[in-house]
């Protein structure tokens, strides 16, 4: 804003009758949306950070959650989930060199490039699928206790790693069949029964001297903590369940609100990359039948860039506050 | 960009033709700004006419608690056993009017309204930027509209947590009747008012930055409009934190999730949810909820600020202070919104944070009430109702604004927090001032929406005098009453015997707000009654600067049957003089801004 109002003010860029941005209007849409969207990110981010730091003495460590990799056996942390982010990064490096090809009207450049485009963001939601698929399934199994805490178990005699609960827990011949809504005296039915029940866990610890719990609890070094024998057998009296794999109410990771905030944003930026594959779909079709060829400009595809990039930039987030820090 | 090729740039210059409009395109499904306005105006009013029942319903409670009226019978049925207003209930028609008030008057029918209509005149575009887009949003809040109505309609009541929904009581199906249905079809309703918010913001913003007609540099605009923009920017904002908050809500009445939720009990069983916190609902809400404040208040300022400079004949006082001020008050409305949260449990320290902030606002809102009055000093006062509107509005700015200060600080708000001194402050500074700005908008803009007819004056003078003396009635005691500790939202207080003697002055404001009430029917038939029958009064019937006069009375697709006029000057030139005392115009006391700088016109610097 200049500081007086004179006759001149008509040729300023704001004077009236041109852009003063220089942008067309359904692309200062397309910013002032992400703008809004970025809040809502904010809004579930910030959400996060203040219920992370509430647990921060009992937050799940990411590095020992995020420790697979498809088709391979083993402890390869954040390894699958770095790849995933390369692929999404290097589909935006496309949609620049698709946006640049449209500024010089190549449509087979802009083409190849909106495809490729496509196959990153595929590959990404593809792997969040798997992402998600893994954590629900779960990996050792925990047992948790009357105030809602998870036990986990190590193996003493094995360096103190982490050992599964089929690993240890005694077959017995007791079995308690699956409430369902049609059967039985119960109304309600209930979700699939765990592989091992608590007395037969509780049983293979007693048998198993190397067995130790790992509280949730993180201790001075940052590891999580891990009782001596007399004091697990203490613990494991107040257990109450098995949990295995991770849902919206109980984990076996630890604080609910781990899995809770893990699927509600890791999903809504999902979703966000799904409708982003979707609109970049229509746009790559509109490319090859050659609409804006026609128009005259590539406005469109410089418009879901400006989304998809977006879409990145916050995923640069969720990977660092989710499985990074 | 040049200004060159700007001329090409704006828009279909070439509306001579028209292209032939059915009644559906017209009416119902059109993408021209000014149906869009009207019918958020209507929707607004009908919505308005719902609210304020339930007002009248549930203040009838409050002067005689647990007393049968046939009315509650008529009205409320099964929920008002043998005329008796049920508990439940009284609470839901609190929730529901609060919710219609804020946003579905309040927010679209007042912004929704008056940016569709004005931002494209005033600023001389043809339309906004995206036609498709404005319908979308205005069939999004229509659509909004009827799912929040419908859920008066579910057996088990409406939502009935408060309009701020604070967990757990709003997060537990089981936790009141209201919970259930209710409270989903609310979450529904909400999620859809927030896309269309979005919508209609999105088009604003850009139409003011882009399509301002030549000559129209962002120091011409109309305060009206800079009020609109700041609006949408605001809204831009905030509203997605909303959307935040009500979709970690759904997640945890729906799906199990712990967000807001931790160590609850209901009827000796133990629920699952753990670890949530609702303080953390209470930011998120009221990140949103705050500046929701002044997306209600700015508009309003606004077209206060237009209609009294044109009917105070003077230019505005302060123009570049107006601006700073809504520039000002849109970022600090961003930074205060722990102040709702005082005795939330929220950390102490940040309470006193939060109240420096606040404090603050106080700077700019009493910078702006001061212009307003400073324009009024020495003015040739038309008392048009438009103009006993705006300073109706001052007044109860000034009034709810003082009693900002109270509650704004932390040491003084845990005294009154929660009570009736809550109630009264915020209705007297947003929801009252908002409605003299709606009222001030709509008889002063009327002739622009229906063709130049003219609202009746008298009629206007009979709505404005007993709506104002009737809204002090009802709010000028309830100060008293909360001071007195009467706590909000309880459905009655006989089970206090201190409050006992309170209940002869809960029974004036139930009558002043009765009365109000049919004063709205005054309005009402007025409104209706001037669109077929009101008297024509002149393309210009206020002698007023801005563009949106130099329009055809009979709407055109595209505003101006010709070139878009150009813009050589500011929009408050009244009773500007030469040197020599003689108007610019010869016999004409106003200077519309598309009449050029005269030679030996001194050019001011505002």
């Amino acid at each position: 804003m200049e500081t007086t109002v004179t006759t001149g003010t008509e040729d300023s860029v704001w004077g009236g009758g041109n852009k003063p941005l220089g942008a067309s209007y359904g692309k200062m849409m397309m910013w002032f949306f992400i703008v809004s969207d970025a809040l809502t990110f904010s809004g579930f981010l910030a959400a996060y950070g203040f219920s992370r730091f509430k647990f921060i003495e009992t937050w799940p460590i990411a590095d020992e959650v995020f420790t697979h990799v498809p088709f391979f056996h083993g402890n390869y942390p954040m390894i699958y989930v770095a790849f995933m982010t390369f692929i999404l990064i290097m589909s935006s490096v496309t949609m620049v060199l698709a946006v640049d090809a449209g500024h010089k009207m190549k449509q087979n450049k802009v083409i190849i490039y909106m495809f490729l485009t496509i196959i990153g963001g595929a590959i990404f939601v593809g792997s969040q699928a798997w992402e998600w698929a893994t954590f629900i399934r779960g990996d050792y199994g925990a047992l948790e206790t009357k105030g809602g805490r998870i036990l986990q178990f190590v193996d003493a005699a094995n360096d103190n790693k982490r050992i599964a609960i089929g690993d240890f827990a005694k077959s017995m011949p007791e079995t308690r069949e699956q409430h369902t809504k049609d059967a039985g005296i119960w109304y309600m039915g209930e979700s699939s029964l765990p592989s091992y029940s608590l007395n037969e866990v509780l049983a293979g610890l007693k048998d198993n001297p190397n067995i130790l719990v790992r509280t949730e609890q993180i201790n001075e070094e940052g590891h999580k903590t891990i009782l001596n024998r007399s004091e697990t057998l203490a613990k494991v009296n107040q257990a109450v369940r098995v949990v295995e794999g991770a849902n919206l109410v109980r984990n076996e990771y630890g604080s609910r609100l781990f899995a809770d905030f893990f699927f509600f944003i890791t999903g809504f930026h999902g979703f966000h990359v799904f409708s982003g594959v979707v609109i970049n779909v229509i746009i790559f079709l509109n490319v090859v039948l050659g609409t804006y060829e026609r128009r005259g400009h590539y406005e469109m595809v410089e418009k879901v860039g400006l989304y998809w990039h977006f879409v990145d930039l916050v995923w640069v987030f969720v990977f660092t506050f989710f499985y990074l820090v | 960009m040049s200004a060159a090729h700007a001329v090409v740039d704006h828009g279909h210059d070439d509306h001579g033709h028209h292209h032939k409009e059915t009644f559906i395109t017209k009416y119902i499904f059109s993408q021209d700004h000014k149906m869009i306005a009207k019918q958020y105006l209507i929707t607004g009013l009908i919505m308005g006419f719902i609210g304020i029942a339930m007002s009248i319903l549930f203040r009838m409670q409050l002067a005689w608690p647990g007393e049968s009226f046939p009315i509650f019978e008529a009205v409320l049925g099964k929920w008002a056993p043998d005329g008796v207003m049920d508990a439940d209930i009284y609470l839901a028609l609190v929730t529901i009017h609060g919710t219609i008030m804020v946003f579905f008057v309040l927010t679209a029918g007042l912004s929704g309204t008056f940016s569709n209509l004005l931002i494209p005149l005033q600023i001389g575009a043809r339309d906004m930027a995206s036609g498709f887009l404005n319908m979308v949003s205005y069939w999004l809040f229509f659509l909004s509209s009827v799912i929040m109505v419908c859920s008066l309609f579910v057996e088990a009541g409406p939502a009935a947590a408060g309009w701020t929904i604070y967990p757990p009581l709003s997060a537990i199906p089981m936790a009141q009747p209201g919970s259930g249905a209710g409270m989903t079809l609310w979450l529904v309703s909400m999620a859809i008012f927030i896309a269309s918010s979005l919508l209609g913001s999105l088009n604003y913003v850009v139409t003011v930055i882009n399509l301002r007609t030549k000559g129209m540099s962002m120091t011409r605009l109309p305060l009206t409009i800079w009020a609109f923009f700041v609006t949408a920017i605001i809204g831009i904002i905030s509203f997605p934190v909303l959307l935040s908050a009500a979709l970690l809500m759904v997640m945890d009445r729906s799906f199990g999730t712990s967000f807001f939720l931790s160590d609850i009990f209901i009827q000796g069983e133990v629920l699952h949810y753990q670890g949530g916190s609702p303080v953390l609902y209470e930011h998120l809400f009221w990140f949103l909820g705050h500046p929701e404040v002044y997306i209600v208040l700015l508009p309003a300022l606004g077209i206060t600020s237009e209609v009294m400079s044109t009917n105070a004949r003077k230019p505005i006082f302060g123009y570049r202070a107006m601006v700073a001020s809504i520039l000002a008050i849109a970022f600090l409305s961003t930074i205060v919104w722990g102040h709702h949260m005082f005795i939330s449990g929220m950390n102490p320290f940040l309470g006193s944070v939060f109240t420096f902030t606040t404090l603050l606002i106080a700077i700019p809102s009493a910078v702006k009430a001061f212009n307003y009055i400073t324009t009024l000093w020495k003015g040739n006062l038309q008392m048009n109702p438009g103009m006993l509107f705006s300073i109706g509005l001052v007044s109860t700015f000034i009034t709810g604004g003082l009693t900002g200060i109270i509650l704004g600080d932390s040491t003084l708000d845990i005294n009154v927090h929660d009570t009736y001194f809550v109630v009264a402050h915020f209705h007297l500074v947003m929801g009252i001032s908002a409605l003299y700005g709606l009222f001030a908008g709509v008889y002063h803009w009327f002739p622009k929406m229906f063709h130049g007819r003219m609202m009746n004056k008298n009629l206007g003078y009979v709505h404005f005098w007993i709506t104002a003396v009737c809204a002090y009635g009802v709010f000028f005691p309830m100060h008293f009453v909360g001071m007195a500790g009467v706590p909000r939202r309880y459905y009655q207080n006989t089970a206090f015997p201190m409050f006992d003697e309170l209940t002869n002055v809960q029974i004036l404001m139930t009558v002043f707000a009765i009365i109000a009430a049919l004063a709205q029917l005054i309005f009402i038939y007025n409104f209706i009654s001037s669109i077929f029958y009101g008297r024509k009064g002149g393309l210009n019937p206020w002698k007023s600067n801005t563009l949106e006069w130099t329009t055809p009375m009979e709407h055109i697709h595209g505003n101006w049957p010709g070139e878009i006029p150009h813009v050589h000057r500011w929009a408050y030139d009244y009773s500007k003089t030469y040197e020599n005392g003689e108007y610019i115009i010869a016999g004409q006391d106003f200077v519309p801004q598309t009449v050029p700088l005269q030679d030996n016109e001194e050019e001011m610097h505002h």
